[in-house]
């Protein structure tokens, strides 16, 4: 709480809706909501499945596969950011190829803001839904099979509800962990107002020319963290019941 | 024949060979200590083991054929199960989770919920607004009843009990029992009932199956196999004293005696039997007068050291009646002593009316 009070005391009220309102801020929020909310979506799209295998699957390497999920996690993200530019890269190993046959280049694009963001923000995701999908246990889908339901209507019909409240903390974690994103992001998208500069990105920028304006926008950062607390928490709550 | 099985599985040091049968309408008990197999058996029964070899028909259907290289998965098995916690899906209504069998075998949802309201009206009768309730706002002694009727609800071929009164609290349980009695004895549901308690054999099952290390010991009529254990193994599984009889005018008639006790759910005129511990078994030489309503003329069979306790062990005298055999008490080394006897003597047994739990059998 403390880092976050001096924020308050820092700030300079009196200019903060100037700040607030210039373009190049609303262009941040509006860029970084829209990209970590997509990437929110690609980290359930692909996470999802992915701890489901992990939770259920029995097949040997398992743990190798986990521990190579969870290396984004680990890892500083800007390393993170400069290994997706050498792959994708319109030299690097997948990129070129990628440049070739489609004429495709991702960095320094909002797709590669996007690509940055899941990157670092997936293992929120699947250890969080991995974790809901173990505690809920295989008993229940048992007893649907013993009702006569096939493991597909189980799933739908059990599975996926008793695991949804971890799935939604996974999907905030993932939200908030996207919305923060800067190494990774700096160094695969690089800083290009309206295109790849999230919030994250122009507060680092502005640091350096207006004081102020950093503050402001931190604080902006800051109550999109509390609502993102705030609305992820009651539904992780209910729980069960 | 509704059920037939006969299978072999190894795992390891474990080996599980048997062979068991159930009429249509039949309750078969599956009695034996940790680790005998129980388990392993219903896992067979329900599809989630496969067996090594042999072959399971349920309902004249086979399930399970390893020679045929037939296995048909649990969800087209039509075997329910019925476990020791209810597992209700905790973010479904009663009623939801009772009409989910239904509804996964295609059953219109409006005619599921009429007939999941209609098993927990009967399951549960004196709890108003249950069917809207969810599981957490139900005690366990009801979420077992909710899980019973979820089970039924799709007419199982078989049914498998799994201890299902073990994990409830001491009050709950003899009516969970009573009821399991009407919906699934009564109900001519045909069942594999597994348990530790020789009571709940007595109370709702035709015949009994005794298994010991993955092998069938001794199977037959329940009260004939509990009643009279011809393996020291199932006397020490059935645990109690236990005289069969008819229950009239507020009493057990067995022969000519009569054994006064607490009677439980029994009807008039119906076969009944009287379960006590050995433990409420007081042991004189001379014939008693006194508070105990019920006193046994017996031979000492034989005298068997029990931890702290010795077990006296009972034969009828010449011309008594064939169920004092194997009647059991406990008593202190001290008393032993102090009687001083040997087998072959005449002695008394004598238990309390309180002490004596009359079931329908």
């Amino acid at each position: 709480m403390l880092p976050v009070l001096g924020l308050f005391q820092r700030a300079a009220w009196a200019r903060m809706p100037e700040l607030l309102l210039s373009d190049a801020a609303l262009s941040a929020l509006r860029l970084s909501l829209e990209t970590a909310a997509i990437s929110t979506g690609l980290c359930i799209l692909l996470g999802g499945p992915l701890a489901v295998v992990l939770a259920r699957s029995a097949m040997p390497g398992l743990r190798t596969v986990r521990s190579i999920v969870l290396l984004p996690l680990v890892l500083p993200p800007v390393v993170g950011g400069l290994a997706l530019l050498f792959l994708l890269g319109r030299t690097g190993l997948v990129g070129r190829q990628l440049d070739l046959w489609f004429g495709l280049t991702i960095p320094f694009t909002t797709a590669a803001v996007v690509l940055a963001q899941t990157f670092v923000a997936m293992p929120f995701l699947v250890v969080s839904l991995e974790g809901a999908l173990r505690t809920a246990g295989r008993r229940y889908e048992s007893v649907a099979a013993t009702l006569g339901a096939s493991p597909a209507l189980a799933f739908r019909r059990i599975t996926i509800p008793l695991v949804l409240p971890g799935l939604m903390s996974g999907a905030v974690l993932a939200f908030a962990r996207c919305m923060g994103e800067f190494g990774a992001t700096i160094a695969f998208a690089g800083s290009l107002q309206g295109t790849t500069r999230t919030l994250p990105l122009l507060v680092y920028q502005e640091r350096e020319v207006d004081v102020d304006g950093a503050v402001a926008l931190s604080l902006l950062l800051v109550v999109v963290a509390v609502i993102v607390i705030i609305v992820g928490r009651p539904r992780q709550l209910e729980g069960l019941s | 024949m509704s059920l037939d099985l006969a299978v072999r599985l190894d795992r390891g040091s474990f080996s599980l060979e048997v062979a068991v049968a159930a009429e249509p309408g039949e309750v078969l008990a599956v009695l034996g200590p940790n680790g005998a197999g129980k388990s392993t058996l219903l896992g067979v029964l329900s599809g989630l083991l496969r067996p090594d070899a042999g072959h399971v028909r349920v309902g004249g259907r086979t399930v399970t054929d390893v020679e045929a290289g037939v296995f048909v998965p649990p969800h087209r098995r039509g075997v329910g199960l019925l476990a020791q916690q209810a597992l209700l899906f905790p973010h479904m209504t009663a009623a939801a989770n009772v009409a989910f069998g239904p509804r996964a075998h295609g059953v219109p949802r409006r005619e599921a919920e009429d007939r999941a309201r209609a098993l927990l009206a009967d399951v549960l009768p004196d709890v108003p607004g249950l069917a809207d309730r969810r599981p957490a706002q139900l005690s366990g002694g009801q979420q077992q009843r909710v899980a019973l009727a979820r089970a039924i609800a799709p007419d199982p071929e078989l049914l498998l009990l799994d201890e299902p009164l073990a994990a409830l609290d001491i009050d709950a349980a003899p009516a969970m029992r009573a009821l399991l009695r009407r919906m699934i004895r009564e109900g001519k549901q045909t069942a594999v009932l597994v348990t530790h308690s020789a009571l709940d054999a007595l109370v709702l099952a035709d015949r009994v199956v005794v298994l010991g290390r993955g092998r069938v010991v001794e199977q037959g009529p329940t009260r004939e196999v509990l009643g009279r254990p011809r393996s020291a193994f199932t006397a020490r599984i059935a645990g109690l004293d236990l005289i069969p009889g008819t229950w009239r005018a507020g009493m057990l008639h067995a022969g000519d005696r009569m054994v006064a006790g607490m009677a439980e759910s029994v009807d008039e005129g119906g076969s009944a039997v009287a379960v006590f511990p050995p433990s409420a078994v007081a042991v004189h030489v001379e014939e008693p007068t006194g508070s105990p309503r019920n006193v046994l003329p017996v031979r000492l069979a034989s005298i068997e050291p029990r931890g702290d306790v010795v077990r006296l062990r009972a034969a009828p005298r010449p011309g008594g009646p064939d169920w004092l055999d194997g009647l059991a008490a406990d008593v202190t080394p001290a008393a032993v002593a102090d009687l001083a006897v040997e087998p072959g003597a005449d002695l008394w047994f004598a238990v309390k009316a309180t002490e004596v739990q009359v079931h329908p059998a």
